[in-house]
């Protein structure tokens, strides 16, 4: 679905990524892992479109991604809510951006593939039925991270793109959260790219790990997870291990 | 704030003033009985509202002007890095300015007339609504902008979605800050090259009739201006910014 093929990417003039080639399926949940300054956020926003390599593009679905791809959804750490609009018009703000500006395939896709489920559907489906009337300052961080999915979701987004988006909140918030996102990207078929620091979050949410080093970045460690979000995974020998092994692999890098 | 502890206020300022106006007992100060006749007749029968509706209409004119040419000029300085840097220097320098000594220059080049006029209050309100507005879209958290360009945003659409209503609060706190200050230059401008507004009203009751207590009635009915604006953009506000006063 997603190719990099020997991406270079600079910021003032420090190589970040060098000859850096990356491929994604579809249906994969990747964990992006690494220590801060690693670049794993750089690498997200090349993927949303929201920031370009210096020499080949980034390909999805065999296209060169110019801008922000309609079918791509991206969740931020915070401050990604209107704080004027309530819950409700926040979740709704992606329908009425898309009829501003009509199915032009820039920044709409061209055909909706399937119907949007109605965004009340989406509201309860988060839990956020009861909200829907709150401004964001008025809410918890984990309802507001809700409140992003929502808006993201109702969207119909074939790839989702995380940064960091339970990392303000509290482990028990976060835990709810992280197994909601898995349960949602089974539910909507997604293909997930998430980066965090927290190498106990890319243990449970990535069923591939990519672990960036200190830049430049050229060939990055891919560990493969295949039992992430099953149940009981959490409390299980394995999921220790591999946290171990991260862990030990974070510090030699 | 509530509404009784408001009106207690006026009534013990009314109050005040009539005590004032007991023990200093002189023409120069007539009380709130012999003011509040003469301002309803003043209203009713005289020429107050014709007044009154002509410095209403100058304010009226000059804040929209400001509102119209400064939130949008706030708003493209508060996008672009480049024109910000280039602009900022010269609102430092002018910004600070006290308006109000500007006033016999603009009366010298425009004259008499509601130009002048206006164009004073609209000097005051611009500068206030533009750096207020540019500051609101500069603080503009980054990560909101990824977002909503993440939902599919362009340009255009972040303007009606982002810029526009976050530039909204500061345009009325804007109008709020310096909405007293315009009804007072209005009322210097009005003193002088003009037969018609409050100000004229007051000066001429003051200086040429010597009508105490209609100069009086002017000063209130002025004051009543101010008030008035300031609590209608108050209430704007409260309509308009409701997420600003949720708990």
């Amino acid at each position: 679905m997603i190719t990099l093929n020997n991406l270079n990417f600079s910021y003032q003039s420090t190589p970040i990524f060098q000859n850096f080639t990356w491929h994604i399926q579809r249906g994969e949940r990747w964990a992006l892992l690494g220590a801060s300054g690693c670049g794993k956020t750089t690498l997200l926003y090349l993927l949303a479109g929201l920031r370009f390599s210096d020499s080949e593009k980034v390909l999805i679905d065999g296209h060169e991604i110019m801008r922000p791809r309609p079918q791509t959804g991206l969740i931020l750490q915070e401050y990604g809510l209107l704080p004027w609009a309530t819950v409700e018009e926040n979740v709704r703000l992606g329908a009425r951006i898309r009829s501003f500006y009509g199915a032009d395939g820039v920044h709409a896709p061209s055909h909706e593939t399937r119907v949007t489920r109605n965004l009340s559907a989406w509201l309860k489906r988060l839990g956020l039925d009861a909200l829907s009337a709150k401004y964001p300052s008025q809410i918890s961080g984990g309802q507001g991270q809700r409140t992003a999915i929502a808006r993201t979701l109702s969207l119909n987004p074939d790839l989702l793109l995380m940064d960091e988006p339970f990392s303000s909140l509290d482990a028990l918030t976060r835990a709810d959260l992280q197994n909601l996102t898995l349960e949602l990207c089974a539910e909507e078929n997604l293909t997930l790219v998430m980066v965090t620091h927290a190498i106990e979050e890319a243990a449970i949410m990535g069923d591939k790990i990519l672990l960036l080093g200190n830049p430049p970045n050229e060939n990055a460690q891919i560990i493969e997870n295949p039992r992430a979000g099953e149940e009981g995974y959490r409390d299980s020998e394995e999921y220790t291990e591999l946290c171990r092994d991260l862990r030990q692999r974070m510090e030699r890098a | 704030m509530r509404k009784r502890d408001v009106v207690f206020a006026g009534l013990a300022i009314l109050a005040l003033w009539q005590i004032l106006a007991m023990i200093v007992d002189r023409s120069i100060l007539p009380s709130p009985v012999v003011v509040i006749p003469v301002f309803f007749e003043e209203l009713l029968r005289g020429d107050m509202l014709k007044h009154a509706a002509i410095s209403f209409w100058r304010v009226l004119a000059g804040m929209l002007l400001a509102v119209l040419l400064a939130a949008p000029a706030g708003l493209v300085l508060g996008q672009s890095k480049k024109l910000n840097r280039f602009f900022s220097p010269v609102i430092y320098l002018l910004y600070p300015i006290p308006k109000v000594v500007l006033v016999p220059i603009v009366l010298l080049f425009f004259g008499v007339g509601n130009f002048p006029k206006i164009f004073i209050i609209f000097m005051i309100l611009f500068f206030q609504i533009l750096v207020l507005v540019r500051d609101q879209a500069l603080a503009l958290p980054r990560g909101l902008i990824q977002s909503v360009r993440s939902l599919g945003a362009g340009r255009r659409a972040l303007f009606y979605f982002v810029y526009l209503p976050a530039s909204l609060p500061a345009i009325l706190t804007a109008l709020r800050q310096s909405v007293g200050t315009a009804v007072a230059v209005l009322y210097i401008t009005e003193t002088f090259a003009t037969r018609y507004g409050l100000g004229y009203y007051i000066f001429l009751n003051a200086s040429t009739l010597l009508n105490y207590p209609a100069m009086y009635a002017g000063v209130l009915a002025m004051s009543l201006l101010g008030l008035a604006l300031y609590f209608s953009v108050d209430w704007l506000e409260h309509r308009l910014c409701k997420w600003q006063f949720v708990e």
